[in-house]
């Protein structure tokens, strides 16, 4: 009697731990790709050993809108020639300053084409609240982009934009977000 | 259902005394609101027209025969027809403004709203959105592109008053208490002869709460009571009477 248990049991247990490693482990690695970012840029050496504020390179301009990631103009500031030893800044030198390009930077949070996102309206809370902690990395993370919606992992969902909203007070309206 | 009151009401007195009609105001909406050119401009079912300019006649034989051009964007109702019956909430009238909003990606393209909207403001897209080879790069960054199967409408540039809101922001200012002209539409912007006015109907110093007030003032079908923030502005009756559909014996509202 228990043996015939264990084999109505068996196949199920077999499934399910199966079914587990393929959602957790291996759908995931099927789903996103790992990218890199094209240059790879220190936040550490700025912050930490150069001792800049966040506001030096992510700036707001005059309308009030978020200039997000520096030109290449505008690295190209401090940057003109190669200041250091690191690999990484001589083939932004090369590459990018001295061919006046801009970086294809990859943006962990970029969102859908349909969100208006301010960031003046949030200034008052810490970049690190929405933002991976990228500012104290060596490296930039990992960037994983979505093989169907072509979308970056970390990218905020709609469900964490409401629950922030709820939990503050804001509107969640949609046209507070949506355009 | 019962209407929201907003701190903020955007609104819009067109006069229609000095409309020309020469269309600008439907240019710059199309271009603003990256409206793709259309596939047969002479098909009117199929063309998307957010904003669009009616021509209205007095209907009397010369000399006394008299046109009128009325310009119609959405009227972004008071108490909207539209949102009452859109089964997955796709437009809405709840954010302070008073702009009913109208999320593309939420659309299933019923088009109970349109059938329900008495202005006809509501378009639906027939043909997946094409750009003439290069024309992609006109296209505006603050609004996006609307695939095939929803529908959409003027939503008062409302992108603009998110950047408004962003100049508000960075000078310190009340985002809430935007002064006149800080906040207006491509189709107020563009106007040559300065017909459409923009501004907040709540805040009294705003020349659109004044106008409003006019006994030239109307607004369309306005006792279906939709209560529209979108008003109309003439001194001559005959157009005056073409915005409501009154009786023969019944007076004009503001005589």
């Amino acid at each position: 009697m228990a043996k015939g248990k264990s084999c109505v049991v068996l196949p199920f247990l077999i499934g399910f731990v199966g079914a587990l490693i393929v959602g957790w482990g291996l759908f995931p690695k099927l789903l996103y790709s790992e990218k890199a970012q094209p240059i790879r840029f220190s936040h550490k050496v700025h912050v930490e050993d150069q001792g800049m504020a966040c506001d030096e390179c992510h700036t707001f301009r005059e309308d009030g809108s978020f200039a997000g990631i520096p030109t290449t103009e505008e690295c190209a500031e401090c940057h003109a020639e190669v200041m250091g030893e690191d690999p990484a800044e001589a083939k932004f030198v090369e590459e990018y300053v001295n061919e006046d390009r801009e970086v294809p930077w990859l943006i962990y949070q970029k969102q859908p084409d349909n969100v208006f996102f301010s960031h003046i309206a949030h200034q008052d809370f810490d970049c690190t609240t929405c933002h991976p902690d990228v500012g104290n990395s060596d490296t930039p993370p990992v960037y994983y982009e979505n093989k169907i919606s072509g979308y970056s992992k970390q990218t905020m969902k709609m469900w964490q934009c409401e629950r922030c909203h709820a939990q503050n007070g804001a509107s969640n309206a949609c046209y507070v977000c949506h355009k | 259902m019962e209407a929201i009151e907003f701190k903020v009401k955007w609104g819009m007195v067109i006069n229609i005394d000095k409309c020309t009609g020469c269309g600008a105001c439907m240019v710059a909406c199309q271009a603003e609101n990256n409206i793709a050119p259309m596939v047969d401009g002479s098909d009117k079912r199929m063309t998307l027209t957010w904003m669009l300019v009616y021509e209205l006649s007095n209907g009397k034989p010369f000399p006394e025969h008299d046109i009128a051009y009325l310009p119609r964007p959405c009227m972004q109702c008071g108490k909207p027809s539209c949102s009452t019956v859109c089964p997955v909430i796709a437009t809405t009238k709840d954010e302070e403004g008073g702009i009913v909003s109208q999320i593309y990606p939420r659309c299933i393209g019923c088009r109970y709203c349109m059938a329900a909207c008495p202005y006809h403001s509501r378009y639906f897209n027939w043909y997946d959105p094409k750009w003439p080879a290069g024309m992609e790069k006109t296209l505006n960054i603050s609004t996006s592109v609307r695939p095939r199967g929803v529908v959409e409408k003027c939503t008062f540039c409302h992108h603009r008053f998110m950047y408004a809101k962003e100049k508000a922001r960075y000078n310190g200012e009340d985002p809430m208490d935007l002064p006149e002209d800080a906040y207006i539409p491509a189709c107020a912007e563009i106007c040559p002869t300065g017909a459409i006015v923009f501004g907040n109907l709540n805040n009294p110093e705003h020349k659109v709460a004044k106008l409003a007030k006019s006994k030239y003032a109307f607004r369309l079908l306005e006792r279906l009571g939709t209560d529209p923030q979108v008003y109309y502005y003439s001194e001559r009756e005959w157009v005056r009477r073409q915005g409501d559909n009154y009786l023969p014996h019944e007076k004009t509202k503001g005589e």
